[in-house]
């Protein structure tokens, strides 16, 4: 299981783009997964909640968006859509391809939270 | 005063989760062009034969070239010592419960040896199909190995890393007939998930397909210098 160490670097990550973008509390944290990332939704869900413990981001929501796999068909000439990761064939023509523009994202695109408290004018 | 305020908002941050581990793995790339080390990931399950493949491998490349060798485990030494006897130069990587090789892993071991003396550096990942394909280790190319004892459906159980490879292995294939291996099954299998992907078959018993890895390795380096002006 690799989820853990991907777990810390997303905590890490997120930790580092919140400083940056001046949130004090990140409440959530979006995120892409390609279905050809090769991590496991749950596994990741698990390993998050047990990484952020004692950290700038302990209460935060995790929150998947699962990326299906996209190919471009040589044959058609067209990106499509897989409605399974496999076969990578063209789910028009059945042209075979290897050529895969997405599904294999493991992005954090976006955070989710504000400056704290008080003291803020805002 | 109001209540403890939050103004929520929502910030893109658009960034690869293994962006360190990726910067890493570009550093490790362009260090390794620079010197002129071509660069290649093995990846299999446990019992394969990559260690077996890559001893044979390297005691016959290592009489026209430099080659050396990395291998993770996650204990002991004994592959590390098992490629020795090819006479090529070799360190373990011992991982102790990650199941896969990091960049920053293949930086550390490589503190000390002049990459200038070598021209191909192997690295023997962890023997696992699953995690060693989220993570670039600056490796011109990734070679998946299957033996034909782990049946004909396992490139589409384990699609992610046949995905990411250039070059799929088929070990132990003097067990092919023993074993009723279905050859064009497996054919079928990987191409339903890596259409035109190059096959070798080989067998270290008999020495199939070891001189034809070969030569394939050394036009991939020689294509690769070329293309990148490096050497």
């Amino acid at each position: 299981m690799h989820e853990l160490s991907i777990a810390h670097s997303l905590v890490e990550l997120a930790v580092e783009a919140a400083e940056n973008s001046g949130i004090r509390r990140v409440q959530a944290l979006y995120m892409k997964l390609g279905v050809l990332s090769g991590v496991v939704k749950e596994a990741l869900e698990f390993s998050f909640d047990v990484v952020i413990e004692g950290t700038p981001l302990e209460g935060a929501r995790l929150v998947i968006e699962d990326v299906p796999v996209k190919i471009f068909c040589p044959n058609c000439r067209e990106a499509r859509v897989l409605p399974e990761p496999f076969p990578m064939r063209c789910p028009l023509c059945g042209t075979k391809t290897g050529q895969v523009i997405e599904g294999r994202e493991m992005e954090l695109y976006a955070l989710e939270g504000g400056e704290e408290d008080a003291g803020d004018d805002n | 005063m109001q209540e403890t305020t939050i103004s929520p908002r929502i910030v893109e941050i658009r960034q690869n989760v293994l962006k360190k581990n990726d910067l890493l793995a570009r550093d490790l790339r362009k260090r390794f062009q620079e010197t002129g080390v071509y660069v290649v990931n093995l990846v299999s399950s446990p019992g394969a034969g990559k260690t077996t493949l890559l001893t044979e491998l390297l005691s016959r490349l290592g009489k026209r070239h430099k080659a050396a060798a990395l291998v993770g485990d996650l204990a002991t030494e004994n592959d590390a010592e098992r490629l020795r006897q090819s006479g090529a130069k070799v360190r373990q990587i011992i991982t102790g419960t990650v199941c896969h090789l990091e960049a920053d892993m293949i930086e550390r071991t490589l503190e000390g040896w002049d990459l200038n003396e070598i021209d191909f550096l192997f690295i023997e990942n962890v023997g696992n199909l699953v995690c060693p394909a989220s993570y670039d280790l600056g490796e011109n190319q990734r070679v998946v190995l299957f033996s034909v004892t782990e049946g004909e459906d396992k490139p589409v159980k384990y699609p992610t890393i046949v995905n990411s490879a250039d070059l799929a292995i088929i070990t132990k294939i003097d067990l092919a007939e023993a074993v009723e291996f279905q050859r064009e099954r497996f054919y079928e299998a990987l191409n339903d998930v890596r259409s035109g992907i190059p096959v070798l078959e080989v067998s270290v018993r008999t020495g199939e397909g070891i001189d034809e890895w070969i030569t394939r390795l050394e036009a991939d380096r020689e294509a690769f210098e070329k293309a990148t002006g490096s050497l």
